[in-house]
């Protein structure tokens, strides 16, 4: 693999553009391999490129069924941060956060990490309480967090609404100023590209259905291009974690729902931060196109399609003109559905599983794309030493039964309401 | 936009409802002293790719719940009923 680089562009710029090498080789698979991952998104591509970079086990292939960057990591609102109250969440995503800060250069990939701050509006007292105490515990994690008052968000975010007839005004913030928003695909990108570089086979179009096994242990996967063997098989497959979990005889605590999110028309800079607005689900950045990106709440019934519904599009667009008034007349161009894992307790599930050889990673809900670096490097430590990393402690199978879960959003045991 | 007939006030936008997800998961029994039950009851489910039998409430209808056959790749409903017996 030859490194970009200003003299690499130079030099391709002087033979025409013609010679650039492809990003990563189209491989075909081998008979085995030391590793297997299965689902080339980002955790899966994350996951390998560590296997090989820190723990240096390159004989390691990644399935793909359709094509890199066509799953979750090209389907979501690319928002990074790592401002969470539970101990274990907090150390895991603030240690992603620090990834994402060498990113570019650990992959020799630009993927755009703008850390341009994430605001989420408070509402009344109580609620900027509770963010203050958030902002206590990151802090007291070594974590940057800052708590504005009203003027203080205004001067900020002057677009906001904070008129006297605003339908919930804005009394304060919380403030991230290391959060901030990468470009996705170039994620999915680079670090296939980084890990074909380790010799890493990344197989497009390869669909595994079902699993190979010696006794109880399991040594390889059926797929559409045949049986390829393994010493240990890593399941990274975000919204499919039940369908490949049953052809293994995994029962797992994973509903799979649809996350909807939006983009407007392209608009000139108005947007300087991610903003997520404190009285509903909803938040927005402006991408580097100029189109605003929405996010909201999930649809809220099992769903395997790959798309959404209008009901969903009129309540992020009331929520996006409750904080935005200045916004009503932009369009929306399109939105676009992912299927996710939605866990009772809207944590992850990062583990090695009860049958020999296979390992999970899957569970993310709606909050995978922040966490690919930490979730590589650690599921890379996982299969690697087969036993969890220490940042993904609390990510374990059994907290259901133990009575252990991360009920970040308090919500309790029902994924739909996650 | 799923489109629920209910039995009681005809076809009407899914909006009405309110989702009260798998309606195979059964209740165990209020003494079964087995943690392993209870921990099934309240978080293992099926997940099918396909048809999926699950609760709706009508709320702003007739407020009836509703076992709902949908299948979850395209969304088509197969059956709808009275979830009482």
């Amino acid at each position: 693999m030859s490194r970009y680089s200003a003299f690499s562009i130079f030099r391709n710029g002087l033979s025409g553009q013609k010679n650039w090498q492809r990003a990563w080789r189209a491989a075909e698979p081998k008979p085995a391999y030391d590793v297997i991952i299965v689902g080339g998104g980002g955790h899966g591509l994350a996951t390998a490129f560590y296997l090989a970079e820190n723990h240096g086990i390159r004989n390691v292939a990644v399935l793909e069924k359709g094509y890199i960057g066509g799953g979750n990591v090209g389907r979501n609102t690319t928002v990074i941060r790592s401002n969470y109250l539970l101990d274990g969440n907090t150390q895991f995503y603030e240690f992603s956060v620090k990834l994402w800060e060498g990113l570019s250069q650990a992959l020799n990939f630009n993927v755009m990490f703008s850390q341009r701050g994430q605001i989420v509006t408070a509402h009344s007292a109580d609620q900027l309480d509770t963010f203050s105490h958030r902002a206590n515990v990151m802090r007291l994690n070594g974590i940057d967090a800052d708590i504005l008052d009203r003027d203080e968000v205004r001067r900020l975010v002057p677009y906001l609404d904070f008129s006297d007839t605003a339908r919930f005004p804005i009394h304060g913030a919380i403030l991230q100023g290391r959060a901030g928003t990468a470009r996705h695909d170039a994620v999915a990108w680079g670090y296939a590209r980084a890990a074909d570089g380790h010799g890493v086979d990344i197989i497009q179009n390869c669909e595994v259905t079902g699993f190979v096994r010696d006794g109880d242990r399991i040594v390889g996967v059926e797929t559409s291009k045949g049986r390829i063997g393994a010493g240990k098989v890593g399941l990274a497959v975000a919204g499919h974690t039940s369908v490949l979990g049953q052809k293994a005889g995994l029962e797992l605590p994973i509903e799979s729902h649809v996350l909807q999110a939006f983009v407007t028309e392209p608009l000139k800079p108005l947007v300087d931060h991610v903003v997520a607005y404190g009285a509903d689900h909803f938040y927005v950045s402006q991408s580097d196109k100029g189109g605003l990106v929405f996010g909201g709440n999930l649809d809220g019934y099992n769903s395997y399609a790959q798309r959404g519904n209008l009901g969903i599009v009129r309540e992020v667009a009331e929520a996006a003109i409750a904080l935005m008034p200045c916004i009503s007349r932009v369009r929306l161009l399109r939105h676009w559905g992912g299927v996710m894992d939605m866990t009772p307790d809207a944590s992850p599930i990062i583990c090695p599983t009860p049958i020999d050889g296979l390992y999970l990673n899957g569970g993310w809900c709606y909050g995978g794309f922040k966490a690919t670096p930490a979730s590589g490097w650690c599921f890379a430590h996982t299969l690697a030493t087969g036993k969890p990393h220490p940042l993904i402690a609390a990510y374990g199978l059994d907290r259901f039964r133990t009575g252990h879960t991360l009920d970040e959003a308090g919500a309790g045991p029902a994924a739909w309401l996650q | 936009m799923l489109r629920i007939e209910c039995p009681c006030c005809g076809p009407r936008d899914h909006d009405e409802f309110r989702y009260g997800g798998d309606a195979s998961v059964m209740r165990p029994r209020h003494d079964d002293p087995d943690p392993e039950s209870w921990y099934r009851y309240v978080y293992v489910r099926k997940n099918p790719p396909g048809p999926h039998s699950e609760f709706w409430q009508h709320v702003t209808g007739c407020r009836q719940w509703l076992v709902v056959e949908r299948d979850t790749r395209n969304h088509s409903i197969l059956s709808v009923g009275f979830a009482r017996k």
